[in-house]
């Protein structure tokens, strides 16, 4: 039990920084622009991509470094020459255009390196047991994950918080205008945040590929997800995505850990249902089958209770 | 995609020397996303044999052509393509990466045959095990050519049953038809076979949806497991396989498909003489490796191309030799001859039954080992046998009650 | 009489084509008949989701939700009357429509308490909700394999039995012809124009006195029921609904289709509907890059048209009437060949990378506008490339005359 209890508690901490390092950039560009930018965990997947490309021609560490800054510049092209120009045609299009990107950058993806998960493997460099926990042993990718996730955490607070730039981005997040008229070129902070924001995900990506496949479908199956952890955690708040990331994160995998149902607890109380009706499936779903399901539920409930979310500053 | 379609045909013509292919075999499965390892490996072998059959002058004077679906997985998008592949004129449709894929397209089979009286198509079944498809969802235009759930698991049973060390079996599978089938068989045969073994675990997962399995593997140790019974397939089996590398787990898995593209190069030399497969063939079955292995490694090299699909290359000749035998290549035709049609291999005689249209064949209880004289993927390693059932040892008893034509 | 008429004729004239259309050369296999019977659910679906984005202002991430589990609703009710059931196989899908608004009811009374992006991530929220739930209750949703029917035990109806498509087409070309009236009066209505104007100023409305809330609930609501409408259609033709019904992507399609055709007016969806359709069906027969350029189709129209293509030719033909007409032609006429030469090699580019990553087992040899290439050799690439840049050239030469055309006509319109 204790086994089960702390190497979930393990996996649940990974899961939760990768959500993290995704969900982070995330955060920052909505706050920032008000654009949900739903291209993002597309940029999460072009960084597994190129570090999977460029690790074969140049390594694994100079690769860490390249991608991230493609990915930077990718999210500054689709800024400058893309969102700018659709801005004034509404928010409603401004969604619909990184809606459209999405599928853009899968069938790119598709076009370059082919429909099925190609093989980006843990560098030799980092593909050793860290420590050993209960027998099995805990690699260090992941220890690598962890720590730069915490890394990154770390930097923006302090970027934010304490260098005049920070000051700038702060300021521009509530009051652009003002901001504006003082003299800033509030345009190149929104490139700038664009790019920050998408070189992010692409580090995400270079270390999440290894750890999850690496495939064209890596988006989809990750951005809904990154979604839930930036409404959850609140819109313009880093402290709230980490909280959310790391709630949802620990959530879901002692969930997949856990097979009793409702089901269950009621035939404890001698209760039954007769089988085949709806409310016998209802009741019959065990709570690892229903893993998936609950970082929407919370998203959903959040949304009703406290569309701020946790740390929200603005709704 | 009709493009493809032409340049597969191109490709035959050229082999075969230019003829017109006539006889049009649609292909549905997957050839992107989860199960796209196994269904384009599937499709090249389709292909391959095609290839050898049509060189040969073909079936009853007339080419096969190969036209090639994308599925998914899906079943609805199953069906749209089932009604292009019948606009194209495909007579034969084949399939088998998914048993839920497999119980639409009987369906969606029967029901056109019923409506379109003259233009019969018939459902050759590759791969898709679930043993309802030929129990009480039979139909008498489906023929499946691979041993099913509870037959694949009468073997399997067998060898754990055999080795009284195995004490605690903890069964994890797919969310579906099949993978429930693998369970509950699994549950049936041990207990009549060995009372004293306790299932310590029962766990369904979403078919192809989940990326990381180490939440599963954390259980399977938690629960002191010696042995675990999978039926996975494609991307299920490998980060599966993966993820209890990662995690240092030492069990026993008595698998369908370790022998599909992926799986052994996941584990490597972890997985020497715990990793077991129960499939129609292996790459150690025969004394001498077939003619036609080597010439499909030599034509598609790669480790992503790893020969698995022994059963195509029965289900290829048999079909050639049906259509000699009813001298014509029309689905009725064909399907009457099929019925009891009993073949040699080089395994073994095969037989397709014709009560309920399963083919009866060898099976085989393989572990990966480091002195198979064959090695697959590159690994070094290959597969040894453990217990072979020959093909009539392998029947189980049917409900099945078709309806057949007058 | 005659005025009567003379108002409805669009709507005779739909009639009209719908019942010539499947008797068409070209439409008349059964492939064509069940392209127009794809293309039918679509318009519906799109025509309801327009309800919500153009009418109403409101972008749903999650509408499938609605078609799929109205086509569970109708699947069931269709499983009963195999069963024995002596419902009429056409009234079907009803019980998708009642079964839409059931689950717009529940669905948006949660929804549509905000606007904006709140609601376009609640959308979202629930799509991927009712997607992940699809797994888990098996006796409605069927599990992997979905449901089943045969639509053709139902009672005889005239001694139709449904079972042919051409009779299935005239099923949906009946109800879809009735949904878009009925959508069609719905944007008359007081209530429908009370849509509009909390779509465009939902301060002013509140002001004014209309609950805006209630309003987005309402239009939901009418959305979700047409979307359940053509689930039970969906249900009807292909005798399965599954998981995928109910899939982001098939939200995401919609999303598509309305947009591409234009969501400022009443046609707009069904256009778009019928070119996203037929692109889907027909274009991936001949190339597997065909939703890379559904994707820069997409784009290009967010970016340069975001009317979608019904407002383009409506706009070309307001131009047309004018006297730029000429010089309009004139531009588009010398405009005409770079952009296809720039098609063209933009296509080659696409299509040669498509072909090495995704199908290398068929070689390098492929077969482009008829002729046969290598792409392996770098002739075909500089090709393109050389293609791609006259084009360029040669349109920068013609552009500046197309958009001297457009700003007589628009001045000769003032």
């Amino acid at each position: 039990m204790l086994e089960l209890v702390t190497v979930s508690l393990l996996n649940g901490l990974v899961y939760g920084l990768l959500l993290f390092m995704l969900s982070s950039g995330l955060t920052l560009i909505f706050s920032m622009m008000g654009v949900l930018n739903f291209a993002h965990a597309s940029l999460f997947m072009l960084g597994a991509y190129f570090s999977y490309q460029l690790g074969r021609f140049i390594g694994f560490c100079p690769a860490l470094v390249v991608a991230p800054l493609l990915c930077a510049g990718i999210g500054a092209a689709v800024e400058r020459y893309g969102l700018r120009h659709v801005h004034r045609h509404g928010a409603v299009a401004e969604l619909l255009f990184t809606f459209g990107l999405v599928y853009l950058f899968e069938e790119l993806v598709i076009m370059l390196w082919g429909r099925n998960a190609v093989a980006y493997g843990v560098p030799p460099s980092i593909d050793f047991p860290l420590f050993s926990v209960f027998g099995g042993s805990f690699p260090a990718y992941k220890g690598l994950m962890m720590a730069i996730s915490v890394t990154m955490f770390v930097s923006l607070w302090l970027a934010l918080k304490r260098t005049r730039i920070g000051l700038v981005v702060q300021a521009a997040l509530t009051h652009p205008q003002a901001v504006r008229a003082l003299g800033h070129d509030v345009s190149a902070v929104f490139v700038l945040i664009f790019a920050l924001g998408s070189g992010m995900a692409g580090l995400a990506g270079v270390i999440g590929g290894f750890a999850l496949l690496t495939a064209p479908t890596m988006a989809d199956a990750v951005g809904p997800i990154v979604f839930v952890v930036v409404v959850v955690g609140g819109l313009g708040s880093l402290g709230g995505a980490f909280m959310a990331s790391m709630l949802i994160g620990v959530v879901q995998t002692f969930a997949v850990a856990i097979d009793a149902s409702p089901l269950d607890m009621m035939s404890r109380l001698h209760l039954t249902v007769a089988r085949g009706s709806l409310l016998y499936d209802f009741l019959a779903v065990k709570i690892a089958q229903a893993a998936p399901t609950l970082p929407y539920v919370l998203l959903v409930l959040m949304l009703i209770v406290r569309p701020r979310g946790f740390l929200g500053t603005r709704d | 995609m009709r493009a493809d379609a032409r340049a597969v045909a191109a490709v035959v013509a050229l082999w075969a020397g230019g003829a017109a292919a006539q006889v049009k075999w649609a292909f549905i499965d997957p050839l992107s996303g989860g199960g796209a390892s196994t269904g384009i490996l599937a499709q090249k072998t389709i292909q391959f044999f095609l290839d050898e059959t049509n060189a040969a002058g073909g079936v009853n004077g007339e080419k096969i052509e190969l036209l090639s679906y994308d599925n998914k997985v899906n079943p609805q998008e199953s069906l749209i393509q089932l009604k292009k592949a019948l606009d194209e004129g495909a007579r034969f449709i084949l399939q088998g990466n998914g048993s839920s894929v497999a119980h639409a397209i009987t369906d969606a089979v029967l029901k056109n045959n019923e409506r379109n009286p003259g233009h019969e198509v018939l459902f050759l079944n590759y791969a898709a095990i679930d043993p309802a498809l030929t129990n009480e969802k039979c139909n008498y235009w489906h023929f499946r050519f691979d041993a099913d759930v509870d037959m694949k698991m009468g073997a399997t049973s067998e060898v754990i049953a055999r080795d009284k060390k195995i004490k605690r079996v903890y069964l994890i599978n797919q969310d579906y038809s099949f993978g429930k089938a693998v369970a509950a068989a699994a549950e049936k045969m041990l207990k009549a076979k060995r009372p004293d073994i306790e299932i310590v675990g029962n766990e369904f997962h979403p078919l192809q949806k989940v990326q990381d399995f180490s939440p599963y593997v954390a259980k399977i140790k938690a629960s002191g497991a010696d042995a675990v019974v999978t039926g996975n397939w494609s991307n299920d089996m490998v980060l599966l396989i993966k993820a209890g590398k990662d995690a240092s787990l030492r069990v026993q898995w008595f698998t369908y498909y370790a022998g599909a593209p992926g799986v052994v190069s996941a584990i490597g030399k972890d997985g020497v003489g715990l990793v077991k497969q129960t499939s129609e063939w292996h790459k150690d079955a025969t004394p001498q490796l077939d003619a036609d292995i080597v010439a499909f490694q030599k034509r598609f090299p790669g480790k992503e191309n790893e020969y698995a699909y022994w059963r195509l290359k029965n289900l290829v000749e048999m079909f050639a030799l049906a259509a000699k035998k009813a001298g014509s290549n029309d689905p009725v035709k064909i399907a009457a001859s099929l019925e009891g049609l009993k073949m040699k291999s080089v395994l073994g005689e095969i037989e397709m039954r014709g009560d309920n249209h399963q083919l009866l064949q060898p099976l085989f209880v393989s572990t990966l080992s480091d002195k198979a004289k064959n090695e697959v993927e590159g690994s070094g390693l290959g597969w040894v046998t453990d217990l072979r059932l020959d093909a009539k040892d392998t029947a189980m008893p049917t409900t099945c009650k078709m309806e057949r034509p007058r | 009489m005659g005025r009567a008429i003379s108002r409805r004729w669009p709507w005779l004239a739909a009639a009209s084509a719908l019942a010539v259309l499947p008797h068409l050369p070209g439409l008349s296999t059964n492939f064509g008949r069940s392209l127009l019977s794809q293309m039918g659910i679509a318009a519906l679906f799109a025509l309801s989701y327009n309800v919500l984005l153009g009418q109403t202002g409101l972008l749903s991430f999650g509408h499938a939700v609605y078609f799929g589990l109205g086509g569970y609703v109708a699947m069931h009710l269709l499983r009963a009357v195999d069963g024995g059931l002596p419902v009429p196989v056409p009234l079907v899908p009803l019980a998708g429509a009642l079964g839409g608004l059931f689950f717009g009811v529940l669905f948006g009374s949660v929804t549509t308490r905000r606007a904006h992006t709140v609601f376009a991530l609640i959308s979202l929220g629930i799509g991927e909700l009712v997607y992940a739930a699809t797994l888990m209750l098996p006796s409605f949703f069927g599990g992997e394999e979905g449901i089943t029917a045969n639509r053709s035990r139902g009672p005889r109806l005239f001694g139709l039995t449904f079972a042919p498509q051409i009779e299935v087409y005239f099923v949906i070309a009946a109800w879809v012809l009735l949904s878009a009236a009925l959508l069609h009066r719905f944007t008359r209505t007081p209530v429908g124009r009370m849509c509009n104007a909390v779509r465009d100023n939902p301060e002013r409305a509140e002001f004014v006195g209309y609950n805006t809330q209630r309003i987005r609930f309402i239009a939901f609501c009418v959305a979700a029921t047409f979307a359940g409408l053509a689930g039970g259609l969906h249900a009807l033709n292909y005798e399965i609904v599954a998981s995928e019904a109910v899939s982001p992507a098939r939200s995401g399609n919609v999303i598509l289709m309305a947009f591409c055709g234009g969501t400022g007016n009443f046609i707009g969806p069904v256009l778009g509907a019928a070119v996203i359709t037929w692109l889907q069906v027909s274009l991936s027969d001949y190339t597997s890059a065909w939703l890379l350029y559904l994707g820069i189709f997409f784009l290009a129209l967010v970016l340069f048209a975001p009317g979608g293509l019904s407002a383009i030719v409506l706009s070309q033909a307001a131009l047309l009437r004018t006297r730029a007409a000429g010089a309009l032609l004139k531009g588009y006429s010398m405009a005409l060949l770079p952009v296809m030469a720039m098609a063209a090699g933009a296509a080659m580019l696409i299509e040669m990378p498509y072909r090495m990553s995704t199908q290398p087992e068929l070689g390098t040899r492929m077969r482009l506008f008829g002729h046969h290439w290598d792409a392996a050799t770098p002739w075909p690439w500089l090709l393109a490339l050389a293609l791609i840049g006259a084009g360029l050239w040669l349109l920068r030469r013609a552009w500046p005359v197309v958009v001297a055309a457009r700003q007589l006509g628009a001045r000769s319109r003032d």
